[in-house]
């Protein structure tokens, strides 16, 4: 065994950045300080990520370690009109975020008959027991550092309760913005839809700064029997970056959850997706596209846990690597003894555009149950040369011809998004280098 | 003095191609003037789609030898966009699927392309779809086919209209049209045609690569030339297409005698 190499304790990382401990809440018996204060507690029995582990495998983050980024200070004052430009045409109830807090001031939160949206300190001293049954609940931080440190900054973060049998029909936009740089921001939200209801929800990240900084995000989502939920999430931090996010949905009995995660921006991104399929007939289809071009890394991890019989599960993972990037992708999906005639279904298809681009893919079937459909995939593949052909010998250069085609791959999952200006917003983005004007 | 016949579209001239190291084209000669259609016969295998893709530039096929002077201007170090923009079209005779590219943004983006190129006004999405829903009623193509990816699913007859649909939308100086034919029903054939036909004027050319007599009734052409081994060994008029449709190709078949590859 090697001596030397000397596991750094996440206490001392915090230590580093934050010139001193993080500090538990004053006694409390209020239900947000006590998860608090646990998880500061527990901080110090958890170290900090390593090659050595096996889910940080093909991850580095090093750099993210050598970065010593302290909380943010005041929140910046920012007014709306600096952020209209990101607003999605079609979101009524908008909730954002700057530098991982909560910001009222600049959301719109509007009463909507069986829609409640307010910080989590106030939530939980108003004793909404659907905040205090399952914040903390979902979001496992006993193994993870990162949610652990998350829940130890909990009290800036938002939480989002839907009642029974509730359709919002325009989607809900949570907007995390960066605007300082070199700090580390712990942004939170807790989604939790009732029975039979239905709801959008696009979560969105991007920075107001070109520099470096820290994201570090956990949503929690518990969705109650037969509620259906699309989450859309774009990752577009500023390419100097870190971002770690967690995301735990359950999901109960003929529940539904479709995800599309589109990964584009920061140096170093890490997104943690943890499935529960916790009753009979849950559903869910958890989608991705990575891509990413010059010194980028993005690593995709996902669970998905078949817990009850007869759930559905579908995924398609999709990376796309250029320059000297990185993508890394692990699905790991579970199916427990009791979880008969689960139906589960993965594919992971990656497109190399060049030769430093590297892609590891670890797609995983653990299966304790004997009647069960399972299959899951992976590709790797390059650009098709006689497709490139055919649409220079239309007159489109090589550049148009690979950005379009690159496009294409990518365009299976942006079509599932629901939300047609954010469809179209990523496709300008993509094509940006194609468009015609 | 040496003086560039203006007339002439293009001239190729000993030509010699391979495909990775094996020579495919082996001293192809053909001169195509402006206002001529011309029609290329022959065996499977004897080089037909080699040669087209060449001319359009395709990377995987290497150039050994002679030249290619395409309006008078050597092209065989131009990329393929550059040709297209030239003017110069092929219509391959196996149009590639291209999942997630919706057709409608492919067939503007290579109109404007060319457009751009010519000097000429671009078109944006709405002006575009009026244009192309015209172009493809000459062919009595389904706007249904505007919406989808391109060719992806179409039939072998859809996506040999498509190509046309893109002749017609690029207006080509020299169209080469390979084996446009196969595939498509007597109805079908005779929509292209007519599309085709439209197209021809005294200023453009057109090179058919075909199997079938029954084609050239709808096209008439003004010479036809029997390809074999990576050569033009014969030579002649239209009535040619006949006698290889009622005789087959056996009996030009290696008889050098009377190789040319130069029409008269
Ligand atoms: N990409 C390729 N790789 C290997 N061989 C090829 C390739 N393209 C053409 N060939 C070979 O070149 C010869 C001519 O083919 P082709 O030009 O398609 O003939 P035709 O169109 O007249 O039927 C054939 O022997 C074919 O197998
Ligand atoms: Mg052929």
């Amino acid at each position: 065994m090697n001596t030397l190499i000397k596991n750094v304790s996440f206490q001392e990382w915090i230590s580093s950045w934050n010139s001193g401990k993080i500090t538990a809440p004053e006694h409390s018996t209020n239900y947000l300080d006590q998860l608090r204060t646990n998880a500061v507690n527990h901080i110090a029995a958890l170290k900090f990520p390593s090659t050595r582990d096996e889910e940080w495998r093909f991850t580095d983050i090093t750099p993210l370690k050598h970065a010593a980024f302290k909380q943010p200070s005041a929140a910046t004052e920012l007014t709306a009109s600096d952020l209209t430009q990101y607003f999605i045409d079609e979101s009524v109830i908008r909730i954002v975020f700057v530098d991982g807090q909560y910001m009222p001031g600049l959301s719109s939160t509007a009463a909507q008959h069986g829609v409640t949206i307010d910080s989590l300190s106030k939530l939980v001293a108003t004793d909404i027991s659907a905040v205090t049954q399952h914040l903390g609940q979902i979001a496992e931080y006993h193994n993870n550092a990162f949610v652990a440190l998350n829940t130890a900054f909990m009290q800036e973060g938002v939480g989002i309760v839907i009642s029974e049998n509730i359709v919002v029909d325009a989607p809900i936009h949570v907007l995390f913005v960066a605007t300082q740089q070199e700090v580390t921001a712990c942004p939170r939200c807790l989604l939790v839809v009732g029975a039979g209801s239905r709801i959008t929800l696009v979560e969105e990240y991007l920075a107001l700064t070109d520099c470096a900084y820290t994201t570090n995000a956990v949503i929690e989502a518990q969705l109650a029997d037969s509620a259906n939920v699309n989450h859309i999430r774009l990752q577009r931090e500023s390419r100097e970056a870190f971002h770690i996010a967690n995301t735990s949905v359950q999901i109960a009995h003929a529940a539904s959850y479709q995800s599309i995660s589109i990964a584009l921006g920061a140096q170093i991104s890490r997104f943690d997706q943890h499935i529960s399929l916790a009753d009979q007939h849950a559903q869910c289809s958890i989608d991705g596209l990575t891509l990413i071009s010059d010194q980028q890394l993005a690593d995709t991890h996902t669970w998905i846990d078949h817990i009850k019989p007869q759930a559905t599960s579908r995924q398609l993972h999709k990376c796309i690597a250029d320059g000297s990037a990185h993508a890394v992708f692990s699905g790991k999906i579970i199916v427990r003894p009791d979880a008969q005639q689960t139906d589960a279904r993965q594919m992971n298809r990656n497109l190399l555009l060049s030769d430093k681009a590297s892609i590891d893919t670890k797609p995983q079937l653990e299966i304790f149950a004997d009647d069960v459909k399972c299959s899951h995939g992976a590709t790797i593949g390059q650009l098709d040369a006689d497709a490139l052909f055919y649409l220079q010998s239309r007159g489109l250069n090589l550049a148009s011809a690979r950005n379009l085609l690159t496009y294409a791959f990518g365009a299976e999952v942006i079509d599932f998004i629901p939300v047609d200006s954010v469809k179209q917003q990523l496709a300008d983005l993509i094509l940006a280098k194609t468009r015609i004007h | 003095m040496i003086r560039a016949d203006s007339s002439i579209l293009l001239e190729v001239h000993d030509l010699h191609a391979n495909v990775e190291d094996t020579e495919i084209l082996k001293g192809l000669n053909l001169t195509v003037k402006r206002g001529e259609i011309h029609a290329i016969m022959g065996l499977n295998g004897s080089g037909k789609s080699t040669f087209a893709k060449v001319l359009a530039g395709h990377p995987a096929y290497r150039m050994t030898g002679g030249e290619i002077l395409f309006n008078g201007m050597d092209i065989t170090s131009l990329a393929p966009e550059e040709r297209a923009r030239a003017g110069l079209f092929l219509a391959f005779q196996y149009p590639v699927e291209i999942p997630g590219v919706a057709n409608d943004q492919f067939l503007r983006l290579a109109y404007n392309t060319v457009q751009r190129q010519r000097g000429k006004e671009e078109l944006d999405p709405l002006e575009f779809d009026d244009f192309v829903r015209e172009k493809m009623k000459l062919l009595d193509m389904n706007p249904g086919f505007l919406d989808r990816s391109v060719n992806e699913g179409f039939s072998g007859g859809e996506k040999k209209r498509n190509e046309i649909l893109q002749m017609a939308l690029l207006e080509p100086m020299l169209a080469v049209l390979d084996e446009t034919d196969s595939g498509l029903d007597i109805d079908a054939l005779r929509i292209v045609a007519k599309g085709v036909n439209q197209l021809a004027s005294q200023d453009n050319a057109l090179i058919l690569v075909t199997h079938y007599q029954r084609l050239l009734d709808y096209i008439e052409p003004d010479y036809v030339h029997v390809m074999e081994a990576g050569r033009i060994i014969k030579t002649s008029g239209k009535e040619l297409a006949l006698e290889l449709e009622a005789h087959g190709y056996d009996w030009i078949s290696g008889d050098k005698t009377r190789a040319s590859g130069v029409q008269p």
